[in-house]
């Protein structure tokens, strides 16, 4: 297992090098740069931008910066914000959180409630409730988060004041105890985690009610049936647990698009992470912390592959993960 | 009837057969015949624009800005007293113009990178198989944002990076079709009588990957036109002065617009939602009708 865990490892590293190289050379092979960004034209004095190109160092060759990049960042600077001077590993550190947070609230929610609403599809093949819910789930993956963010900030915001409408905390009050404090967070979640989650529930539960028919038709689950097992422990123990297995693919799969949706419902919702950021640094054209902001990215793709595979061998036990090690 | 002439009759009359019973098929799923008559329309809209708008799209009426819908501005008019029903109706061309062009550019690529990969094999199939990985991996939306506000936000620039970051599925899915077309007989025997590979790949393998090449460029065209309108909303895809569909729900970013004025917001959402929900029943009608192992009623 820890070979096995060594080797994808090994494996993650070439694959973050080449990411940082083609945002490094996307950045870079765009017009215009931060001092473009910095200087206001009209108090413009000749020269002073390649001044200042030269002191951040913008006027080397591009392959020079980037080999200056790796350097530092090995040694765990990722450089200081061009348009706020702060250290950015400090800045993505502050925003890590948060996102983490949002992602893996909503991921939950999504992988629950889409697996358990697919699979119960599936036992009722044809029935009202299966044909609304898969034209339920084609609205889902059709209506754009941002829209449907609109409808639910305008309903449950706007016209029914039950939820705040942005940020992730009550700023203005002081909590005395951890649990009001909770309650409040909790309560600056729900819009924007539900919103992050709708599109990939209702994909889960395409997923999921495919997978449990196809289960559900096969010779080993009619054996069981006929061993006389009740059809509960047929489908937790026989059927569930082997439609599972596209499941965990299939969210992998995903987890780039969603960490994607998730800087739009950020946006909106003034929610305090690293797509809020990415939206600032990209009009400052900051380029370190988009840098930073793609490395770290990156490795949260990667860490989930990771954990993804691992989640794959204790769903499937014919994959012997030791053995492949 | 004795056998042989059933077989010669079926052979004789598969390939008008085989056409017909896709549309025959098609038309049973009645979701995409909606979803195919909705498009129908948003295309109509689109080509016919200066007639279904009525009014001016980028006229300035400022005696009538951020209007209440009324008789003669059906939905209201903007900031700067633009007419929002023309603007939707023009923005329909660009919205839908980006998600086909994208759509097309994506898989393109997708199915000679899948092509090669199945056919080439070996070293050929790795190489690119990883870098196919690699651009999976990419947090495509983090790097529309920077691609669109760096390289500047001409309708051009976001087709070709919505279509650029987009391909990888459906060069995985082609790979996959080629590698099972591959082993069949008529292949083998296309290569026995000394046709060469490029030859072999063109006429006998690619026109096996086109049903599944359709219905995946038929889904992506939904993809990307969500893609654009996330873009535009954020004010960071197409350009103002253009409208878009994703553009004309920019203002809904103020909560006063958000509460107040929802006509300016609402129409072109449901025409996203109602577009790329129409894509997707005709999408999945596609697949239905194409692939002859699902039952239709």
């Amino acid at each position: 297992m820890s070979n096995y865990m060594i080797r994808r490892l090994l494996v993650a590293i070439p694959l973050l090098l080449a990411i940082t190289i083609m945002t490094f050379t996307f950045i870079n092979l765009a017009p215009g740069d931060p001092v473009d960004a910095l200087i206001d034209p009209e108090f413009f004095v000749a020269g002073a931008g390649d001044a200042l190109r030269a002191r951040m160092g913008l006027d080397k060759p591009v392959h020079v910066r980037y080999l200056i990049w790796l350097r530092e960042m090995l040694t765990g600077n990722f450089g200081y914000s061009y348009q706020f001077g702060v250290p950015v590993l400090s800045m993505i550190k502050d925003r890590m959180i948060p996102t983490l947070e949002l992602t893996v609230v909503s991921l939950v929610a999504a992988t629950v409630f889409g697996t358990a609403l697919g699979v119960v599809q599936a036992l009722r093949q044809y029935s009202i409730f299966d044909y609304s819910l898969s034209v339920g789930a084609l609205f889902g993956i059709s209506i754009p988060a941002f829209f449907f963010a609109l409808l639910v900030l305008y309903v449950f915001v706007a016209v029914l004041g039950w939820f705040p409408s942005y940020g992730m905390q009550n700023y203005a009050e002081r909590f005395d105890s951890w649990w009001p404090k909770f309650i409040d967070h909790a309560h600056h979640l729900i819009l924007p985690a539900s919103v992050v989650a709708v599109e990939s529930l209702a994909g889960n539960m395409r997923y999921a009610r495919t997978a449990m028919l196809e289960v559900m038709r096969s010779d080993y689950v009619r054996t069981a049936q006929a061993k006389g097992l009740s059809q509960w422990i047929v489908i937790t123990r026989h059927a569930f647990r082997n439609a599972l297995l596209p499941l965990v693919t299939v969210t992998t799969l995903r987890l780039p698009s969603l960490i994607g949706g998730i800087i739009i419902i950020e946006q909106m919702f003034a929610w305090p992470g690293m797509g809020q950021l990415s939206i600032t640094a990209v009009g400052n054209r900051d380029y370190t912390v988009l840098m930073g902001l793609a490395f770290f990215t990156a490795v949260l793709v990667l860490g989930a592959n990771l954990l993804a595979d691992l989640l794959y061998a204790v769903a499937d036990p014919r994959i012997r993960v030791d053995e492949q090690g | 009837m004795s056998t042989a002439d059933a077989v010669a009759v079926g052979v004789a009359e598969a390939p008008r057969r085989a056409h017909m019973s896709i549309w025959w098929r098609f038309r049973r799923h009645r979701l995409a015949l909606f979803g195919f008559v909705v498009l129908g329309v948003f295309a109509f809209m689109a080509v016919a624009a200066p007639i279904v708008a009525v009014q001016d799209a980028f006229e300035v009426d400022l005696k009538n800005i951020k209007a209440a819908p009324t008789f003669s501005h059906v939905l209201g008019t903007d900031a700067a007293g633009r007419d929002l029903w023309a603007r939707l109706v023009y923005a329909s061309r660009v919205s839908l113009a980006v998600g086909l062009v994208a759509a097309l550019i994506a898989s393109a690529i997708g199915t000679v990178v899948g092509v090669v990969s199945g056919y080439a094999g070996g070293w050929v199939d790795n190489l690119l198989m990883r870098i196919t990985e690699l651009v999976m991996t990419l947090p495509t939306f983090f790097l529309l944002i920077v691609a669109a506000s760096l390289f500047g936000r001409s309708v051009i620039n976001i087709m070709l990076i919505i279509g650029l970051l987009g391909w990888t599925g459906k060069a995985r899915l082609v790979r996959g079709q080629v590698l099972s077309i591959k082993e069949l007989d008529y292949v083998t025997a296309a290569r026995a009588i000394g046709a060469g590979a490029r030859r072999i790949s063109i006429v006998h393998i690619f026109p096996g990957t086109v049903p599944y090449v359709v219905v995946s460029a038929t889904l992506t065209v939904g993809g990307a036109i969500l893609s654009e309108a996330g873009l535009s909303f954020l004010g960071l895809g197409v350009q103002f002065t253009t409208p878009t569909w994703g553009n004309l729900m920019n203002a809904a970013q103020s909560l006063y617009v958000l509460k107040h004025q929802p006509w300016v917001w609402l129409p072109p959402g449901l025409a996203i939602g109602m577009t790329v929900l129409s894509v997707n029943f005709v999408g999945d009608g596609l697949r239905d009708a194409l692939d002859p192992r699902t039952k239709i009623d």
